[in-house]
This record gives structure tokens, sequence and C-alpha cells, in this order.
């Protein structure tokens, strides 16, 4: 299966991706150009982590004028997967492929650490390998990771069991001593009403090594590849 | 040789003019000299910034001189933008240390970030893609405001630049002194990886090559106060021009994209960072390594505000810039690969056969200097040295002469005490708002003794650490320069990695000062006694003088940048005790120091006594010999004894990591000819805490080193408390409080209101 | 005393490099305003206080600046008229 990993100018993560897909999965991986018009072919599309055009003004907010997003956004329409991750989350929000959006963090710091989210619904094209209320160890590294929208859309998202993630502790409670950036009800990743793109500000892709401290985030990578190929 | 006239308007050079520009009677004489005729105003600015110490390192040359640099994996040693070291399978590290100190005593946010990305350029000029950022940073007491105010904006100006460039910041160290309440000291240090035959070298070379400027555009940052000098300024046209440089961590990402991709093409023959006095001394220096002549046209040089004169394009120091020499004829495919990175190059210049250095405003020579004297001619000093009678005086103080305060009847509250000084206790507060793992390669990550780093494609890893105890090198610089790299050799070796090589930043007062030159001129020859002793030559490095104010010069800090190799990845060793009912064992002596220490400092208030002995030989040994063990697989964890000594170690090996806290228990009784503070606190070098599930093997290999190992006592992953038997009496601290003090302290600390805070404190700018 | 709404405009600081602004520019650019020349961001405060008069809000609102609102090495900032609120 091909993964299409966009790289924007100021994209920082688009490598760790690609060494996922490639290195973890043993898939094939292009990097897609920001300036592009040309998905090649991908059938997941991965928008990594990084600082998109610097995230000056806003973060994600110049990202989504790209020309490859004019793609990508036609992609998801159509069903096909995108996976947004910290700045993707952050740029999926504000090309509108997600509700809400994502602020500073509470309080007002970067924060890079390692973090436990629950599996909130496992029953989603990135999520099918996991258990439900398992629990996962994930680095976060984001300034603006606050996730925040109407409650209205809240309500949405729990009904319909699109809160894929949530920021726990290790015994899987949802506090606010686990939560890394103020989200609110501990959001750490949620899905389209389509099911197929997911944004989360956590990253799977730094989460394949047990050398480096955590391979809980291979399953996701794996869970897309069995619920496409299936 | 031109005809130089001054251009119309610049100012008339008088005596004022040159000692404004930092230049004294005998150096303006020598530059006349060097002319044959009076210089313009251009030329004077061009050698103020050239013969400046940042450049020229006149006061430090000769000492520098001292230290080893060689080994047969050194692939490049000083005098280029990093050094370079061969880790077998065609790949090579590149290394650098720099300071940004009087940039972040202004403004602290973009003078950390701006040290950051300057560095970061350095070593990707070598043809090296960055994979890891080190700080090493000294502030005053921080219950000051003040100071605080220092630290979160150096701390957010290096996170901000380093998370949005994506090169994770892994290593450091952070020291809070009095001595350092004026003149806080940032350095950073950047480490690439590079296929050797990747290295490229800033070197002009080609006659008819053109030179290009690549990246972002010249505008009137940093120029050096001296052009403020010009009679028409007022004060109105001082307020334009500002002095700060503002770091761009986005145009950065691009350009270290663009130029590893440049230096591939083959596109070119040599790059180079416009750092330091800029255009001006990145193509002075690449013209002397080829041994060719340049010239350049201002005129050509694309800049950001409209009416620039020679004399601030040459000197401005702008950031994300590149000089590149390029192959004539591959001008286009230059600009193409820029052009997909966004960003653009013009030609300003070429290489030429006449050994001459000429700067042109277009058709008018505005600057002309003879062949590469401009680099190789500039001053030379070596100042009296002699040490200050008062140090000598405390040095000779004896500590054990201080009496113990009632409340360290209990040695767990003296250790809970050192625990919460800022020194001490955990940095997480910093360095949780670094990106530490981006580009996946990070093992082991802030907090470690030492950062490793995985190398792809291989079963190695990298180990870095900073290192420099100013304390000891204030009582003793030889001693002290000597602890600075022994212990980053025992910091590296602790995670399982071989010393290789250092880079170094030389943190001074004024050289001018007798006292001043010779700790700079003893802490470089107890350097060097280390290096030659640990095999770890001396790649490279920085010198920053003149780190005073009116209060005094801060101690002196020769900070250590080590390198080390992990052969196998299995070898990673980390400080925290791992296993259940693992031996805890000592390598090294129990030792029984007092002077100079953190207890001294904290619990009593003094600066005094000679700082611990430190054998470089036995060192050396003590390293092979945890090396050995490593290898042979005994070893569960590693950790070095240094601030706060021996209790301190324990009390990190049970609680620095919050996910994974053991108890232990420790009897140190049978030492009854020592002092139990000197025991517990006192800080002798060559001492690591190891603990292992075979304490025969780990014994009988120390032996053979001729390394004294004793077992000291064992974990308890259960307990809740560290509890330690000594000759006089026995204490017990339970993890808890430990724990609150390592952890909790400087959090604590930084809530407070900063009194002294500016708007970005309290909402950053560009922090994602 | 009275109360006041003064409005402040914060912006880098004439002469600085301002990244945030050239992207803005850039991003623009692309999007088809070509005629934009430049783009500086920055903010804007509202602050409202008590005060004897007008010229003291300005000026305490100046102060403010100068100690909080604005960082005077990479800031410029621009008071407007004091308005009663």
């Amino acid at each position: 299966m091909k993964f299409g990993i966009v790289t924007f100018p100021g994209s920082n993560c688009d490598y760790d991706a690609f060494q996922a897909v490639t290195d973890i999965l043993g898939e094939e991986a292009t990097y897609l150009w920001h300036k592009d018009h040309d998905l090649q072919g991908s059938e997941v599309i991965i928008l990594p982590g990084g600082f998109s055009y610097g995230d000056y003004l806003r973060a994600g907010a110049i990202a989504r004028f790209s020309p490859i997003m004019q793609e990508v956004a036609a992609h998801a329409k159509a069903g096909g997967p995108v996976l947004g991750i910290c700045n993707g989350f952050q740029i999926a929000c504000e090309a509108g492929l997600l509700p809400g959006a994502l602020m500073r963090n509470l309080h007002l710091q970067f924060v890079s650490a390692e973090v436990r989210i629950r599996v909130e619904n496992s029953d989603t094209m990135f999520t099918n390998l996991y258990d439900r209320g398992e629990i996962l160890r994930m680095p976060v590294a984001h300034g603006d990771g606050r996730y925040v929208a109407p409650a209205g859309v809240l309500e949405e998202l729990e009904a319909e069991g699109r809160i894929v993630f949530r920021y726990a502790d290790a015994n899987g409670s949802i506090s606010a001593d686990a939560n890394p950036n103020g989200s609110e009800r501990n959001i750490a990743g949620i899905i389209s009403e389509g099911g197929n793109v997911l944004g989360m500000m956590p990253h799977p892709e730094r989460a394949c090594s047990a050398l480096l401290g955590s391979s809980d985030g291979v399953r996701l990578l794996e869970s897309i590849l069995a619920r496409v190929a299936a | 040789m031109s005809d130089v006239r001054p251009r119309p308007g610049d100012p008339v050079i008088t005596p004022a003019l040159i000692a404004e520009h930092g230049l004294t009677k005998q150096e303006y004489e020598r530059l006349v000299g060097m002319l044959g005729r009076t210089p313009t105003f251009t030329e004077l600015g061009i050698i103020s910034a050239l013969w400046s110490e940042h450049c020229s390192y006149k006061h430090s040359r000769p000492i520098l001189k001292t230290l080893p640099t060689t080994a047969p994996y050194v692939l490049q040693g000083p005098g280029e933008n990093a050094g370079v070291i061969s880790i077998g399978d065609g790949l090579a590290v590149a290394f650098k240390i720099e300071s940004h100190n009087h940039p972040s005593a202004v403004e602290p946010y973009q003078g950390a970030a701006t040290g950051v990305g300057g560095i970061l350029r350095d070593v990707f000029t070598m043809g090296a893609r960055p994979i890891a950022m080190l700080n090493s940073l000294r502030f005053g007491s921080l219950d000051d405001p003040r100071v605080r105010y220092l630290f979160s904006g150096v701390v957010r100006g290096i996170g901000d630049y380093g998370n949005c460039v994506g090169i994770p910041t892994v290593a450091g160290e952070i020291v809070f002194d009095p001595a350092y309440a004026n003149n806080p000291l940032v350095n950073a240090m950047c480490v690439g990886l590079l296929h050797e035959e990747d290295l490229i070298r800033a070197k002009a070379e080609g006659v008819g090559n053109p030179i290009m400027a690549v990246g972002a555009r010249t505008g009137r940052d940093g120029i050096h106060g001296a052009s403020f000098a010009s009679e028409d300024l007022s004060e109105a046209s001082d307020a334009k021009r500002p002095r700060i440089q503002v770091g761009d961590p986005f145009t950065e990402k691009l350009l270290l994209e663009a130029s590893l991709e440049l230096i591939k093409s083959g596109h070119i023959v040599a790059i180079q960072d416009m750092g330091a006095a800029g255009l001006t001394s990145s193509s002075a220096e690449m013209a002397e390594r080829g041994d060719v002549g340049v010239t350049i046209d201002v005129t050509k040089v694309p800049t950001r505000e409209s009416g620039m004169s020679p004399y601030e394009i040459l000197l401005s120091e702008s950031q994300e810039r590149m000089l590149v020499v390029a192959k004539k004829g591959r001008e286009d495919a230059v600009r193409g690969i820029l052009a997909k990175w966004d960003l653009t190059a013009a030609v300003i210049g070429e290489v030429i056969a006449e050994p001459v250095y000429r700067v042109t405003e277009g058709d008018r020579v505005v600057a002309e200097f003879p062949g590469s004297r401009l680099v190789t001619d500039c001053p030379s000093y070596s100042p009296d040295a002699r040490e200050s009678s008062a140090i000598a005086d405390l040095r000779a103080a004896d500590p054990f002469a201080i009496p113990e305060r009632p409340e360290e009847r209990d040695p767990a509250w003296t250790l809970e005490q050192l625990l919460s000084a800022p020194t001490i206790a955990s940095k997480a507060w910093a360095y949780r708002q670094y990106d530490s793992t981006v580009r996946t390669n990070t093992v082991i990550g802030p907090g470690g003794d030492a950062a490793v780093l995985r190398v792809r494609g291989t079963n190695k890893a990298i180990a870095v650490k900073t290192d420099c105890n100013g304390r000891y090198v204030y009582l003793d610089p030889r001693v002290g320069g000597r602890i600075a790299v022994a212990e980053a050799a025992r910091n590296v070796a602790c995670t399982g990695a071989r010393p290789m090589a250092i880079t170094n930043c030389l943190n001074f007062g004024n050289p001018t000062r007798p006292e001043v030159f010779y700790q700079l001129k003893e802490a470089v020859a107890g350097m060097g006694e280390a290096c030659r002793a640990l095999g770890t030559p001396v790649t490279g490095g920085n010198v920053s003088l003149y780190n005073e104010s009116p209060s005094g010069a801060v101690y002196p800090t020769p900070v250590i940048g080590m390198v080390g190799l992990i052969d196998d990845l299995s070898h990673i060793t980390r400080a925290t005790f791992q296993r259940d009912g693992d031996a805890i064992l000592l390598l090294g002596e129990l030792g029984g120091e007092l002077g100079g220490s953190e207890y001294l400092a904290t619990i009593h208030g003094k600066v005094l006594g000679a700082p611990p002995r430190c054998d470089v030989e036995r060192e050396k040994a003590l390293i092979d010999a945890l090396l050995e063990a490593i290898r042979a697989g005994v070893v569960s964890s590693a950790h070095d004894c240094s601030d706060g000594g021996l209790a301190v170690a324990l009390s990190e090996c049970c609680i620095a990591n919050p996910e994974g806290v053991s108890g232990a228990e420790i009897d140190l009784s049978s030492h009854s000819a020592l002092q139990d503070r000197a025991i517990l606190f006192g800080e002798s070098q060559g001492r690591i805490v190891v603990s292992s599930p075979a304490p025969e093997r780990v014994i009988e290999i120390a032996a053979k080193a001729g390394v004294p190992c004793a077992r000291i006592g064992r974990v308890l992953r259960e307990s809740d408390t560290l509890a330690i038997k000594l000759p006089k009496r026995s204490m017990r601290s339970p993890l808890a409080r430990l724990r609150r003090a390592y952890h909790e302290t400087i959090p604590g600390i930084m809530a407070r209101t900063p009194e002294h805070a500016t708007f970005d404190e309290l909402a950053p700018v560009a922090a994602h | 005393m009275a109360k006041f709404r003064i409005a402040v405009h914060i912006t880098p600081r004439k002469g600085l490099l301002d990244p945030q602004g050239n992207a803005v520019r850039d991003a623009l650019h692309t999007l088809g305003f070509k005629a934009v020349r430049d783009v500086h961001v920055g903010r804007y405060i509202i602050v409202e206080t008590d005060a004897y008069d007008a010229l003291t809000a300005e000026d305490t609102v100046a102060d403010m600046c100068a100690k909080l609102l604005a960082n005077p090495v990479t800031e410029d900032f621009e008071i407007e008229s004091a308005v009663p609120a």
C-alpha cells in the first residue's frame, strides 16, 4: 500500500512518518510536495507534524491553501484515509476536514513529554487493532494542542463515537493531571464524520520502537493496512 | 592595487572613531602599516570586526594551540565551521559549541534563539544533517525575578527555534549561581550526522567561481555598536537602526534543506554561515582558507532596507544567510535549488587570482586589503597572568573548619536541601519545552547522564553531553579544567559510550586583567591534560571573553561538549536503578573531600576550599573499567557522581525517573576515618554508581584495571526509602520527600509571578 | 474618576526582521494578492481603566506598554486616544 506524506515548507516530522511507514510497516511511502497537485497514487495520506509556513499567523492557517491540500481534500471527500498528526491535525481543522480548532496550550508553554492516551473507539480504520479502553504511550510535542469546539460539536463527537483518543493516566482515568494541554474533555484525537480522517496531537510515528520508549503507535499504522486491504 | 578613497559622507577617521571601533593605537598602526595608507571608514569597520576577540581569538589563540587536536578518526579539527570525526560505516559526526551570552543578556528570547540558529548553520554547512541540540546555561539565583525572566526567555527561545526547525534538544546543563547574575551564559551545541563523502569545507577555490549570497536578505540587524559612530546619527535615526537580531526558524529550516541539497548537488565548492561579523568574516575566512583573492560588490547583496551603506552590508548580522562559492556556470542550478525552497541566491562577487580582499560599491572600490593578511595578520596577545591572591586564600581555607549546622544532625534534611538546590534539582521544567523526540533517534533524552541517539542503518549510537563546574575552575582553574573534561567523559561513558572528542566554549572575564588571563591559561592547560589522558582531542570551539558586569567576572566556565560512540545498541545504559535486588557498587574511591562543593554553597553559603583532586590517568582507568563491565553485560545502570556527591547521586538513581522509582539500602559504615558529611556530600572525582546483577564480575573487571570498587548496597524496587548506614549515624529518606525536593522545586519557583515579565512572557509568540 | 477605553497597537519594531509578517505576505502573494507590498502582524490590546482624564489615562497606558504590554527591544507601540467607556 502506498502512503503519501505531505511536505509543507516547515514540516519536520515528514521524515519520521516516512521511516515509520517504510521501516516499521514495510510499506511504500512517497513525499508529496506542497506545490504539486498530484497525490502520485497514494492510498493513504499523512499530514505530518512540524511548523508549516512557520505556523505564523495561526498553526496550519497558511498550509491549508497549498495546492496539494486541494487534492488531499478531494481524496478525503472520496473517503480516502487521511491521518493528521500534530501540525497535521491543526491543518486538517483549518482546512475543515475536521471540526473544532487547536489553541495555545493552557499553560502557555510548549510541551514535550510522553503521555498516555486511552483508546475510546477501536472500531475505526485507524484503531481496529487496539482494544477499547487500552492505554497507549506516545510522545507529544506541541505548543498549540488544546482542542476546542462548540458545545454542540463536542456532544456530537461524543454521541457518534468520534472522540478516538483521550489523555489518561496510567490507570486509564481521564484526569486533569493527565491532560498536557488543557484540551476539552481530554481530547487527544478525533475522527471525521465519514470515519476516514483522523486528527491527533500525540505522535504515533514516534512510538514505533521499543528502543526509543514505545512501540504503541505501530498498530495504528497496521490498523489502516488491515482495514484498507480488507 | 586599486585606488581606495573614502566614500562621500564617510566619517573622518579620528582617534575617537578608532577607539569606538575597539582598536588600540597599536592595532590601528598595524592596520595602517598593512594598507600603506589611512583606512577608509568601511575598512575600519571590517578590521574592527575581524580583529575582535570573537573573530580573531587574539587573546586565546596561543593558548588554544596547546590543546591536542588529532586522532586517527578526526576528519576535521579546529579552524572550520565545525569539527568532524569518523564513526565508521562511512559515517561521520560534525559538532560544535558556541556562545550567545551577550545577546541573551540583552534580549533573552531572541538572543538564545539566534544562538541556536547560528550553531545549526555551522553544522549543516559541513554537509551534516543536524540530529541533536544541547545547551549549557548559567544564570544567577532564581530568587531574583530578573533571573527568572532571563531563564524563562532563554528556555523559550531555545525551544521555539529548535522545535520549529525540527532538531531535538536532548541534553545540556543548567547551573544557577550568583556569579552569573548579571551575565548569563548561553552556550548552544549542535551535533550532525553525515556521510564522509559529503564533507565539505568552507574554502574558497577556483578563480572565476562566483560568490553567492543565499537565504534571507541583509538588514541592519546586529551591526557592531561602532557603526553608530557616524556623526549624522541622531537619536531619531538610532531608533530606526535596530541592533538586535531576530531569528526566523522557518527560514532556517528551508535553508537547512536547501543547503544540504546544494552540497549533494555538486554545484558548489564551499559554503559558510554569515555569522558573527556577517559577510565580512565569512568571505575573508573562506578566501584565507583557500589562499585566493575575492572581490565583492555590495550593491549586488539583496537587502531588506534601502540605503544601506557598504559598512552596514558588510557588518550586518542578519540571520539565516549563507555565503556560497558556486562552480562557474552553475549559478542557475544553484538558484533552482533555492527556488524550490522559496529562497533566493544572488551573485555578489567572485574568486580572483590577485591576492587581495576587495569590496566594491558598483565601480567604486570601498575597501581593499592585501592577500589573506586580513585574517592572518591580526594581533595576538599574551597578557600578564597572575592568580588573584583572594582566590588563592579561598582555596587554602579548610572546609572542615566550618561547623555543621544543627539541622545537619539528620543528614536526610541536608540531602533534601541539596536535591532542591536549583543546580541539582530536575530541570524538566525547561526541557519539557524542548522537543526531544523529533527525528526518532532519541534513545536517552534530557535528564540522563548523557543523551544517546541511535545511528540509523547501523547498530551504533552516539552519546553527547556538555559539562563544566565553574566553581571548581574559579577555585583552581587547572584542576577545574581537568574536571570539566573528565566529568563530560564519565557522563558519556555511563551510557555505554567510548568518549571520542570534544568541542569547547571558553566563557571567561576580561583577559586583559592578569587574574582572568591566569584562569584562562590554567584552565586550558588542565583541559589539555585531561584530553590527552582520555584520548579525546579538541575539534573546535568558541571563546567568549569579557563576561563581566560591574559586580565582577563570571566564574571561569570552560564548557566541554563531549561526543562518545556506542558500538552496540545493547550497550546503552541508563542512570537510574533498573532491577530489583541488583547490587549497588561504587566504582572509584569514596574520597572525603568537601572543597568547592554544592554542599558548602547551599548549606553554608560558602565557596571555598580546594576543589576535588582529579587524576586524569585514574579517570581513564575508571572509564575503561566501566565500559568493559558494560560490554560484559553486567551493568544494569551507571550514574556519574558529581554535584552534591554520593548521596545526591544515589537519590537520583532512585527517583530521577518518576516512572520507575526504586528504593535502596546502602551501607557505608566501615569508612570511619571520614566525616559523614564528606562521605555523603563530598564531590571527589572519578566515581560512578553502578548497579549490577553480577557484582563479583564488576569487582573483578575493576580490579584488573586497578580501579577501586566496593559493593555498597542493593536496589529494593518495592521499598519507599533510601536508607544509608554511616560510621556515626544512619539516615532514612522517604522517596516521596526526595521526589518532592527534586522534581517540584523549579516548577514551584517558576510559578511565582515574574516581576519583570514582558507581554511575550504571558503569551509566547510562535510556540507550537 | 471616569472610565476610559484605550486601544493599543503593538507591532514589530520598525526595521527588525518580521518573520511572521513576511510569511503572511508571501502567502497572500501565492493566493493572488499580488499588490501586497508588506505585512506586519502585531497585537491589538484594549485596556479599560479609571482615570482623572483622558490624558492621564493615555499616560498610564503608555507606562503599561513600556513595562509589560510591549517589549521595548523588539516592538513599537501606538496608543489611540482614550475614549470614555
